[in-house]
């Protein structure tokens, strides 16, 4: 009996080295592996869009033929020429790598499979050897990724410059015949595999596995958005990957899904990749709704306030989200009658989202708050997301969209809620769970200090680009008329602020493990509320194998 | 339709006052007479309209939706100004357990559907301005290429010839030319009459923009799309290729010449004798296919 008992605990011991990181099935083992890969992807998507402000600091090309000399090795009597092209592969790249291998793995993956099996209550996810692949896709996928920029796409240039967009006829055999976008597809099909496995996982783990007494609605609202989010995933990844599996046929077995001389259209690749698409941005911001609402009550020392209607406000943006996929095409020539209703949808979801806005400041309202770095991470971010939502209002109209579509308004308007928003999330969520996560608290100042830096850096980059947008500045141009070089300098010195924000949050990494000050299980005090400050910082490798039992909450 | 574009027009002469756009365009106002339709440096607004459209594009957004965005950011960082002063830890050390207010909840909810209802009355009766199209006193059919435009003026209205419109390249420009904008041959137009813009393309997907008219439509191969303007100046006016389209995309702008109508008699009589010999074929919608993959 005791021999059968001791050899059951050693198939539970965990493996060490690299085989616990390969072959894990713990949750918060994979949720590491996720946080690294992402914050990996984000110095490489970092450094791609350093390089790309670098360019715009001036009109005229002079960072990207020397680059294209370096990464691509062209002759300098082409150099010109490949740059153009270089610039497109790096804005396409740069858009792909955020998103899908930045703050994807960082929100859902990193922080979801941390904390939501600790918050309701779990011992693991409900699919931990789905989780391992779930991760492991990503690695394949960014490899993918990366051979692209090295092949050929367009007719002697390599890669694809065609925008994270991917429209046809440029991504078909039209505009780039060679193997990069194909790899490319490939690439995507096996990140939207990893995030389908992931979402799965995520609603099972959710709907099954709560603690006793762990309702749904007394879930915390991080778990919530990671719901919403699983279920946004799983509705409209698979029709991107129909999309994308038809533009590979059209472009190896002679297909014309795309293609208007086959009886194809273009405009079906943009209706199916769009109803992916805006989903896909809710998918990246309703994490980050999550984070904040739990930094802002932890901080407030206040439960949320109007935890019902925050809760569903996320659900309806989710609904309301899968509906207004076209208000990215008011410019190609739809009907009146559709313009009107893309319209009418897109500004729907300006309510739910004024309900949260609202609802995050009126937690703060009557608090106590303690001004801790991811405290002034959350503030930060509602101030950003309030800007870069009020402009997402001015671009739901069509008629005035008519005039900012494809400008820098939209480029503008879309890093103020990602490249800000969702990016100051994960920063808030990081300092957040950081002592958490690793048993150190992170320095203090020095959080501030890049939160500062970000936060003016960011500004500095992106509000201008709401003027150069308004001026008729289009996007995704290497070069631009003399008359937009005022703001774009301005742009490019804020870009270069941010860049060095990012040195010093690896640097705040580095100091909290170099420092090792004892972090405790509740670093917060009585404002935390939820499961995982109920446990060991960082928690033990197999938590809650007791269940435990959730009283009654106020909400 | 009269009254809007002469509110819009009041709109714009009271915001010359207010905004430096103007300022801008006032110290310019000289070296840019014959090109109305460019940026200016530092220019913070919408180029300057030409259009009825455009005009009521800029009294929506300078008018409608700018006030309101303003006083809803300037109102949440106000909130959050006060939060910040009034409930840290130092001000206000005991937390309210207060997580529920129905009033406020209904309100929150209510303002913002009513301000939207705001912003949608001028803005559908924007959208359905641009998208019903006036009849047509002149049309011009465009076809997008890698990575320049053809414009092809049918002969039922003098024209039946064809040219081609490049950029001028850095080493070429003369002086007055303007370094991405300026192209060999503009697109001539007559002042004052509905001009109608069929768009299509050869080979991927461009988009045809002018933002001092107001408009813009993507060039999708085998589709035919259409846009209207009606310039009440005369000028030249800009715009630059707007979809991603491949190396060139930055270097094929797009330039409108509006002219009396006198003198645009006269260049068509001129233009259909000169691009005669460039053996252009006539309009012909099918040849405009994805497989016609016509190159330089």
């Amino acid at each position: 009996m005791a021999t059968t008992t001791a050899e059951h605990h050693e198939e539970h011991g965990h493996p060490t080295g690299w085989r616990r990181y390969l072959f894990s099935t713990n949750h918060k083992d994979i949720g590491t592996l996720y946080i690294v890969f992402a914050l990996i992807a984000g110095l490489v998507g970092t450094i791609m869009s350093v390089f790309m402000r670098m360019e715009l600091q001036e009109p005229g090309i002079q960072v990207f033929n020397h680059l294209a000399q370096i990464i691509d090795g062209v002759s300098p009597e082409v150099a010109v020429l490949a740059a153009k092209n270089l610039y497109n592969v790096f804005i396409t790249a740069h858009g792909l790598i955020m998103i899908f291998f930045m703050v994807m793995p960082a929100l859902i993956g990193g922080f979801g499979n941390w904390f939501v099996p600790i918050m309701i209550g779990a011992p693991d996810m409900a699919f931990p050897r789905m989780n391992n692949i779930s991760f492991w896709l990503l690695p394949a996928a960014f490899t993918l990724a990366v051979i692209s920029l090295f092949v050929e796409g367009a007719p002697g240039l390599k890669g694809f410059g065609g925008g994270w967009v991917l429209y046809p006829p440029y991504s078909s055999n039209t505009g780039s015949p060679g193997p990069a976008m194909d790899f490319l597809i490939l690439a995507i099909h096996l990140a939207g595999a990893s995030s389908i496995l992931g979402a799965i996982n995520f609603i099972t783990t959710i709907f099954n596995m709560r603690a006793p007494g762990m309702t749904l609605h007394k879930m915390p609202l991080f778990v919530w958005s990671i719901l919403v989010t699983a279920f946004l995933l799983v509705l409209t990844l698979p029709v991107l990957a129909g999309a994308i599996t038809m533009l590979l046929t059209d472009r190896n077995f002679g297909t014309t899904f795309f293609d208007p001389s086959g009886g194809g259209d273009p405009l079906l690749f943009q209706h199916l990749f769009w109803f992916f698409g805006h989903p896909e941005v809710y998918i990246l911001i309703l994490p980050a709704f999550g984070i904040i609402s739990q930094i802002v009550s932890t901080f407030s020392h206040k439960p949320v306030f109007g935890y019902l209607g925050m809760a569903y406000a996320m659900v309806a943006i989710g609904i309301v989200g899968l509906v207004v996929w076209a208000h990215h095409m008011y410019t190609v020539g739809m009907s009146l009658d559709t313009q009107r209703y893309f319209v009418f949808a897109t500004m729907v979801i300006a309510v739910p989202t004024g309900v949260k806005i609202f609802s995050w400041i009126a937690t703060m309202w009557g608090g106590s708050i303690t001004f801790r770095a991811p405290m002034v991470w959350a503030t930060g971010f509602i101030f950003v997301f309030t800007v870069g939502g009020v402009t997402g209002v001015v671009l739901a109209n069509a008629g005035i969209d008519r005039a900012l579509h494809e400008t820098y308004y939209v480029v503008a308007h879309f890093h103020y809620v990602l490249s800000i928003g969702a990016v100051f999330a994960i920063f808030a969520g990081f300092y957040y769970w950081y002592p958490k996560m690793t048993g150190y608290l992170y320095s203090e100042p020095l959080a501030k200090a890049q939160f500062w830096m970000t936060f003016i850096g960011v500004n500095l980059t992106f509000f201008p680009q709401h003027f150069l947008g308004l001026a008729g500045m289009p996007r995704r141009y290497i070069d631009y008329p003399d008359a937009f070089a005022q703001w774009n300098r301005i742009s490019s010195f804020g870009a270069y602020i941010s860049a060095l924000g990012i040195v010093l949050f690896f640097y705040v990494i580095y100091d909290g493990f170099a420092k090792k000050r004892l972090a405790g299980n509740n670093p917060w005090g009585p404002g935390a509320t939820t499961l995982e400050w109920t446990l060991s910082s960082p928690p033990p490798f197999h938590q809650f194998e007791t269940l435990p039992r959730i009283k009654d909450v106020e909400h | 339709m009269k009254f809007l574009s002469l509110t819009a027009r009041r709109a714009r002469d009271l915001r010359a006052g207010i905004l430096p756009t103007c300022f801008w365009l006032a110290a310019l106002g000289a070296g840019a007479a014959l090109a109305d339709g460019i940026p200016q440096p530092g220019q913070i607004g919408l180029q300057e309209a030409v259009t009825p459209i455009a005009e009521e594009m800029h009294f929506f957004h300078n008018w409608v939706l700018l006030p309101i965005i303003i006083g809803i950011s300037v109102f949440v960082l106000g909130l959050l100004a006060y939060v910040i002063v009034r409930f840290n830890e130092r001000a206000n050390p005991t937390p309210s357990r207060t997580t529920h207010n129905s009033t406020l909840e209904v309100i929150w909810t209510v303002v913002p559907v009513m301000i939207l209802v705001v912003i949608a009355i001028p803005s559908f009766r924007l959208l359905t301005h641009q998208v019903v199209m006036p009849q047509a006193d002149v049309t011009v059919k465009v076809t997008a290429k890698q990575w320049y435009w053809t414009y092809n003026y049918p002969a039922d209205q003098g024209g039946g010839f064809e040219f081609d419109s490049y950029m001028v390249p850095e080493d070429s420009l003369k002086p007055g030319d303007i370094r991405l904008l300026s192209v060999d041959n503009e697109a001539v137009v007559p002042v004052g009459k509905v001009v109608r813009i069929q768009v299509t393309a050869a080979d991927v997907i461009h988009s045809f923009t002018v933002p001092a008219f107001g408009i813009r439509i993507d060039a999708i191969p085998g589709r035919l799309n259409e846009t209207w303007f009606k310039a009440e100046r005369e000028g030249i006016y800009y715009g630059q290729c707007s979809k991603l389209c491949g190396q060139d995309h930055a270097y094929m702008p797009i330039a409108v010449r509006v002219v009396s109508e006198e003198n645009y008699a006269t260049w068509l009589a001129e233009a259909a004798k000169k691009f005669a010999s460039s053996g252009a074929a006539p309009v012909n919608l099918a040849a405009n296919a994805s497989q016609d993959l016509e190159r330089r």
